[in-house]
């Protein structure tokens, strides 16, 4: 060691900086936004909590054609079908498992009628497990729900697809 | 206050109400304290990391440490089934109970201690020495090995720290000629021809004061001498079995340890209850709030520690406390001896 190692060593000289340094941190605004008073903006092409859409005459969109469940990679999505009593085919049963789910968006992709969708919303957090899997009422509740945000989104999206 | 109780009691219970009255006039502020400075350590920490810390529970997150006490109340208390069941449930009990009682001699104003007694130094070393077995009784009754492996270091990097602030505490007994807390407080008053309180404001016992401030947070098992609680190495040390109360106690009397010798750095080296300048306007500011503040301002170092320095390695922990610190306070002993042999008794007597 030379000198000048020896008195910086003894004299803390490294820990005087560095501690100089996080102290002008300490005074410096803040990094992080208050969290749950505001966020961050999200891209259109976020891909949050499920939802199943409706037309606008409030008829379903989705037509049972299981073509998210086949693509499902996580196994997620389950669904019965049935035709209704005039005659279109419906789903009767659509649960998505949101324990499973991967949220990678390949329903929405596969889905021929834009009726499943994975809306802007990612605070759907819950204290049970079985509130996570949703069946058919939940997700066109989501719809009915968020719509307004759901469809800017599409919108928004559009152009580049 | 004893002379209070006397008028309607015998003088044994008198002074046994008192005695607790005090205890408990000493003991719930402080656990208020601990609360208030876990909260006032995440925040500074926080901003420190350019984050805001708790800002939601109560008005700016005053009460986040309320809600985490409330909510550690509720839980359930695990007991792992390998566990030696008497000695899990009695380490955090000793940690704690030994981060409390040596806050017995600390003084808190000119005469106003729980404890004055004459060897008031030697009783805050055996009682923080004490600590380890909360520790050490941790790892052991755990029965699983990253405690284990967390008390066997937590025992050998307090007992080396505790070498060299043993030799830092005696040059300070050297200096005031006391062991008793209040009147090493005391000595201190009137360096440089009266206007400065504190040893630390003497060139030649300013060093132990940086070397006891860093032992101090060796001791306490803060950053960056956490080693025992490294959590990537060893999950979270000596309290990874530990759940709900038991794993609370060890919080309140980590912080309790770190309070404590924020205190202890406070009175031996920084003047305690008086003034850091002696000038009438800030004599008139009583003690105690004097002491608050220094207590306050260790503890600031304390988190900024912790914001700043990453955590040392084991060997050179182990170094530093035995090549560097060891022999460092040692020779500064022979140097303080030599100098009060020189100016207060003479070579020639």
């Amino acid at each position: 060691m030379s000198v000048g190692q020896i008195i910086k060593s003894f004299t803390l000289w490294e820990f005087v900086k560095a501690h100089w340094l996080t102290l002008r941190y300490f005074f410096k605004p803040k990094a992080t936004i208050n969290y749950p008073f505001e966020k961050n903006p999200i891209s259109p092409r976020f891909r949050g909590e499920h939802a199943l859409r409706r037309y606008p005459n409030g008829e379903e969109r989705c037509i049972a054609c299981k073509l998210c469940e086949a693509i499902c990679p996580a196994l997620a999505i389950t669904i019965e079908a049935e035709p209704r009593d005039d005659g279109s085919r419906r789903t009767t049963r659509y649960d998505i498992d949101m324990t499973k789910c991967i949220y990678c968006g390949l329903c929405q992709e596969a889905c021929p009628v834009d009726a499943i969708v994975e809306g802007p919303n990612f605070e759907f957090s819950t204290e049970t497990r079985e509130e996570l899997i949703y069946d058919k009422a939940k997700l066109l509740d989501n719809g009915d729900r968020w719509e307004r945000a759901i469809a800017a989104n599409l919108a928004a999206d559009a152009p580049y697809r | 206050m004893t002379s209070w109780f006397t008028g309607f009691l015998p003088f044994g219970w008198a002074w046994f109400i008192a005695t607790i009255i005090d205890i408990l006039v000493i003991a719930l502020p402080l656990m208020l304290a601990v609360a208030m400075i876990i909260y006032a350590d995440r925040k500074i920490w926080a901003a420190m990391a350019l984050r805001r810390g708790p800002n939601v529970v109560g008005p700016l997150g005053l009460l986040q440490s309320f809600a985490d006490g409330l909510k550690v109340f509720l839980q359930e208390t695990i007991i792992p089934s390998a566990a030696n069941k008497g000695l899990f449930l009695l380490a955090p009990i000793i940690t704690f109970t030994v981060a409390l009682i040596v806050w017995a001699v600390v003084p808190f104003q000119a005469g106003v201690v729980l404890a004055n007694i004459n060897v008031g130094l030697l009783y805050v070393l055996a009682a923080s020495s004490l600590g380890v077995y909360g520790i050490i009784i941790a790892g052991w009754a755990s029965n699983s090995k990253y405690p284990f492996y967390s008390a066997l270091r937590a025992a050998a990097q307090m007992v080396s720290y505790e070498v060299s602030i043993g030799f830092v505490l005696i040059s300070v007994v050297l200096w005031a000629g006391s062991f008793n807390l209040s009147t090493i407080v005391e000595a201190q008053k009137g360096l440089w021809g009266g206007w400065l309180n504190g040893f630390g404001f003497n060139p030649l016992l300013f060093p132990m004061a940086v070397v006891f401030l860093i032992s101090s947070m060796a001791e306490t098992q803060r950053a960056p001498f956490d080693l025992t609680e490294a959590e990537s190495e060893l999950v979270a040390g000596y309290q990874t079995e530990y759940s709900s109360m038991s794993f609370a106690l060890y919080w309140l009397g980590e912080y309790a340890n770190v309070i404590l010798m924020s205190a202890l750095n406070a009175v031996l080296f920084w003047g305690g209850y008086l003034a850091p300048i002696n000038v009438w306007w800030l004599n008139w500011v009583p003690g105690i709030i004097w002491l608050f503040i220094k207590i306050w301002c260790f503890f600031f170092i304390f988190s900024w520690v912790k914001a700043t320095v990453p955590r040392y390695r084991y060997d050179q922990l182990m170094r530093l406390g035995w090549k560097v610190f060891l022999p460092l306070s040692l020779f500064w002993v022979f140097l303080v001896s030599g100098f009060l042999m020189w100016t207060r008794v003479g070579f020639g007597s």
